[in-house]
């Protein structure tokens, strides 16, 4: 049951688009938000849990001093002011994936506030996202739905909580409304979320992997007719879990609240949720079914009024800027735009500065990272960091096929008994007998087999036609298995020939 | 010697002297228990195997020459809200029947590691809310006074325990007055600490900004050693104080009152307060008088608003504090047959596992927090709040210690007031500014009323000033044992006697 869709282009037409975005970040810190129970993804469920997160009663929360610090650098980042005092919030409402049935959260005085991010879009303008604020809170624990159709608690046979998740520190970063944004406003929210990724890595704050969480957005979309004032009535699409999504479901609730508009009919405020499968949004909750989440201060925890001295200590350790830093080793690199995009698309940008650290010239790196290294990953459906080569092997493998030990292709097959953990690229070529052959006695006789095996070719060789030579070597590569050095090759070839 | 009659003190002194052991004064509490607590209801549990275990170990350590704390191998009751690793706790509740904690509070940590012996778990208001202990999921408790009577509230089995000789400590836990109107009611002593001054931590929230366990004994010097065993900053509790202990132990074996200056607060008076109970706090302002003390009085004028302000916060935070008891995780759970949403099991599970009393206080602050009524509500209240420790403030100016009586009545006859909630909370008048302001406060045994019921003076500290307490509570004990010829509980019932009146109470 599709809703109906005006065309993008329609839409623009008589709608100015209007964005509000909600980026929740997950701290990488190695405890939880209140209390000592490890904070790492993954563990077998219900393992990383204590009184605290439990909610057991009588137990209390101490706030973890880490997850402040890494909110107050994140407020710094994007350009914030940062709060003299500030308190916890409960945020009270029923759910079982809520051991308190509240949330410790912030309510209305966050650690950071008013800022903003310059992101750089496709053409290469600047585009100036404000932030409203940026708050800390607690994660939920993780239900999982099992049987029903829905994969929703309603309806579900039965559920099955984790609590591991239970407590992990969030951060939470709201823009004001983006307004001018126009028709790249599903670029321009795309373009932010991955900002905010490059900013937290570069921070170092959080794993930011939308895959596992830890870097979720929920997209608020309002129209408005081009040059009224006031904002039309918005709706908040959640669930949207890859970045590509996120350009998507903007689009697409632009597309449906024009239709609705233009049909004549009004928006309800509501909640959206993104169906990744079919690339639609579907309601989710109406304003009216909005819970009062009664917030009031958090008596259990102290107000946090981190001194003026520390904020500046903070600011001192901020890292360089993903924009600028994207530039500078642009120009260092010599790296055309493209070129440059292929890295960043590919996640490679860390990698390949490591790897030219290690000694690579940058093209090389760029190439085996984006293309050999990246096919790999996508294959297994991991993340470029995660293939299984180090950019320290990545340096060592090319510095093998600039000694000619091996060759292009020979180097793919290092790079699988690297990854099989065979060991360092040297280790993989001597095992796997991989090195390239220039011995000329056993090439002389794999030429002489050649030449034998195709009289027209050497014909037309003695000929003087020497780019007929291919032909040949193609087949003495064949022959050695590809580990043959092929301008070797060559050279034997012409020289029998002469 | 009667070792139930005995002084905490002097048993931790015999005990360590190898006069008597640990498990002798033990089993002698046990026993005392076994004899009168079908007719007080003091205890909720009590954990024969694990008391005695407790003291066999301070005897070994004793024995092995090991040096040990100044309470060590003395038996206690712990109000049943504080969390024991393994030990039923159910703060009065339904809700909780039969739940095991599987961890220590800090108090109670800091008990067992202090060597005091924990006999059991005390009867308690549901969830701390009220005045009586009438509000127990479990039955009242019956003050040892006159078993027709209230032992006060919330935590009256604590007070009801050291009245009742079952044991010389308890602890208490006070967001109202729980520790010192029972303390009040039951002759016995009763220190609420500044707040932080305990750790809350395994304390099972009522208010979380109001909440703060206190010790509890017959005696000044009893109560000041129990202080300093529990009291100290603990990292697990935020809101707790980093700073030391106060002197409390000092100030309760000084225990001189020359030139302190002692504030009457004229607004904790006058109408509502019943004569008897007027007299003997004027007399009592007199006689420390005649110890040397300055008497001025003070004037507190938000005192007025105090109750309204704090069956506002109280409700608010406790909505939220007891959001937790859904059946999901611990705790009953009511009509999960498979057909029923995890919404309708949380409902039916809260409808059986509260009481009118908890479901009256929780519709009172999820209205009170609601949007649009907030401000209004939990905003303004939070405002009378400041109003309150400003008033402290000023009179902490003229004054070192503020003074009241602790309990505007003696204690009230079981069933009297249940039916009406506004007479129950006007109980706590005099107790609750205090909660507001987070400064110290304590309840001293002051006389008799002519039916014979005991009445309590209350004492009033600034923050951290809670030695002052025990400097006013000594001098106190000591003048009025002197005009008395003894403690005022020799003149308790004999709950071991025949066919008293008391035994008519039907339970």
């Amino acid at each position: 049951m599709s809703d109906p869709l005006l065309s993008y282009e329609d839409a623009l037409a008589a709608y100015e688009p209007v964005l509000g975005l909600e980026v929740h970040v997950e701290l990488n810190t190695e405890s939880k938000m209140f209390c000592g129970c490890s904070a790492e993804f993954g563990a077998a469920p219900n393992t990383h849990t204590c009184p605290v997160c439990l909610g057991l009663p009588g137990s209390m929360p101490a706030i973890n001093g880490k997850a402040v610090e890494s909110a107050i650098r994140m407020g710094l980042a994007l350009n914030c002011s940062i709060a003299e005092w500030c308190r916890m919030s409960r945020k009270n409402y029923f759910y079982p994936d809520m051991p308190k049935d509240y949330q410790t959260s912030q309510y209305d005085e966050p650690i950071a506030y008013d800022g903003y991010l310059d992101i750089e879009l496709s053409d290469g303008e600047v585009f100036r996202v404000e932030i409203e604020r940026a708050h800390m809170e607690e994660d939920a624990g993780k239900l999982t739905h099992m049987g029903g159709a829905t994969g929703r608690l309603h309806g579900a046979d039965y559920s099955l909580i984790d609590y591991n998740r239970a407590g992990v520190p969030l951060i939470e970063i709201v823009t004001k409304p983006i307004l001018g944004a126009g028709e790249r406003a599903p670029e321009i929210a795309r373009t932010y979320v991955e900002a905010i990724r490059d900013l937290m890595r570069a921070l170092g704050v959080s794993d930011v992997r939308m895959n596992e969480g830890s870097l979720r957005c929920d997209a608020n979309v309002s129209l408005k007719p081009w040059g009224r004032e006031r904002l039309g009535t918005r709706t908040e699409t959640k669930n949207i879990n890859s970045f590509r999504s996120i350009e998507s479901a903007v689009r697409y609730e632009i597309q449906r609240q024009a239709a609705v508009l233009s049909g004549g009919g009004t928006i309800q405020q509501c909640t959206r949720n993104w169906l990744e499968h079919i690339g639609e949004t579907s309601f989710g909750r109406s304003k009216e079914e909005a819970e009062d989440y009664r917030y009031f201060p958090e008596p259990d925890l102290v107000p946090i009024a981190p001194s003026r001295e520390w904020v500046e200590e903070l600011r001192a350790t901020l890292p360089e800027n993903p924009g600028l830093r994207r530039n500078r080793l642009q120009e260092v690199w010599s790296f055309s735009d493209a070129e440059m995009r292929d890295v960043v698309n590919a996640d490679a940008l860390d990698l390949v500065e490591a790897t030219v650290a290690a000694g690579c010239a940058a093209p090389a790196a760029r190439k085996w990272w984006t293309a050999e290294l990246s096919r790999r990953a996508n294959e297994a459906g991991i993340g470029l960091d995660e293939v299984g080569v180090t950019p320290v092997q990545v340096a060592a493998v090319q510095a093998l096929v600039e000694a000619g030990t091996i060759n292009d292709k020979l180097a793919r097959q290092v790079f699988d008994g690297v990854i099989a953990g065979e060991g360092e690229p040297a280790e993989v070529v001597t095992r796997r007998g991989l090195a390239v052959v220039s011995d000329d006695g056993a090439l002389g006789d794999a030429v002489q087999k050649a030449i034998a095996a195709n009289p027209d070719v050497a014909d037309k060789i003695r000929a003087g036609r020497v780019q007929a030579a291919g032909a040949l070597i193609g087949a003495v590569m064949k022959e050695m298995r590809g580990q043959a050095d092929a301008g070797r090759v060559r050279e034997i070839i012409l020289e029998q020939l002469s | 010697m009667d070792i139930t009659r005995s002084t905490a003190a002097d048993l931790a002194a015999s005990i360590a002297a190898g006069e008597v052991s640990s498990v002798e004064v033990t089993r002698a509490h046990l026993d005392r228990i076994g004899a009168v607590d079908d007719k007080v209801h003091a205890f909720l549990s009590v954990d024969e195997d694990g008391a005695l275990a407790q003291a066999a170990a301070v005897d070994a350590r004793i024995a092995a020459g090991e040096q040990v704390g100044p309470l060590a191998g003395v038996p206690l009751a712990l109000k049943d809200v504080l969390t024991q690793r393994g030990v039923p706790t159910t703060a009065g509740s339904r809700i909780l029947e039969g739940w095991r904690p599987p961890y220590d509070a800090t108090v109670t940590r800091r008990l067992l590691e202090a060597g005091v012996v924990i006999l059991g778990k005390t009867n308690m208001d549901e969830f701390a809310m009220g005045s009586s202990t009438e509000n127990s999921a479990y039955g009242p408790t019956y003050n040892p006074w006159d078993l027709s009577r209230v032992p006060g509230g919330s935590g009256g089995g604590s007070a009801a325990a050291l009245a009742a000789f079952e044991a010389p400590l308890a602890i208490g836990t006070d967001t109202g007055g729980s520790i010192r109107q029972p303390a009040a009611f039951t002759g016995t002593v009763g220190v609420k600490p500044t707040y932080g001054g305990v750790s809350r931590y395994g304390q099972i929230a009522l208010a979380s900004s109001l909440d703060q366990p206190g010790p509890c004994a017959r005696t000044v010097l009893d109560t000041a050693l129990l202080h300093e065993v529990i009291g100290g900053h603990d990292p697990k509790d935020q809101t707790s104080l980093a700073a030391p202990v106060p002197a409390v132990v000092e100030a309760a074996r000084h225990g001189d009152v020359k030139g302190l200056r002692i504030g009457v607060v004229r607004e904790l008076g006058g109408e509502g307060y019943a004569p008897e109970a007027e007299a003997n706090f004027h007399a009592t302002v007199e006689r420390l008088a005649s110890l040397g003390a300055e008497v001025v009085e003070v004037s507190c004028p938000n005192f007025e608003y105090a109750l309204a302000a704090y069956y506002l916060i109280l409700p608010s935070e406790a909505s939220s504090n007891l959001a937790r008891f859904d059946a999901m995780r611990y705790g009953l759970r009511v009509g999960d047959d498979g057909t029923r949403s995890t919404e309708q099991v949380m409902a039916l599970s809260r409808e059986a596992g509260f009481g009118a009393e908890v479901k009256r206080r929780i519709i009172i602050g999820t209205y009170a927090l609601s949007a649009g009524y907030r401000d209004a509500y939990y905003g303004s209240a939070q405002k009378v709040r400041t109003l309150v420790q400003q008033d402290f403030t000023a009179a902490f100016a003229k004054a070192d210690v503020l003074v009241s009586p602790t309990t505007p009545t003696a204690a009230f006859g079981i069933g009297e007031r249940l039916d009406d909630p506004m007479a129950m909370y006007l109980n706590d008048l005099c107790t609750i500014p205090t909660n507001l302001a987070g400064n110290s406060a304590a309840s001293f045994p002051s006389g008799l009323t002519s039916d014979g019921l005991p009445l309590g003076f209350h004492v009033m500290a600034p923050h951290l000033a809670d030695d002052r307490l025990y400097l006013v509570g000594a001098a106190l004990e000591r003048s009025l044992q002197d005009s008395w010829g003894g403690p005022l509980l020799d003149r308790v019932a004999d709950l071991t006697a025949p066919a008293t009146t008391a035994t008519e109470v039907a339970r």
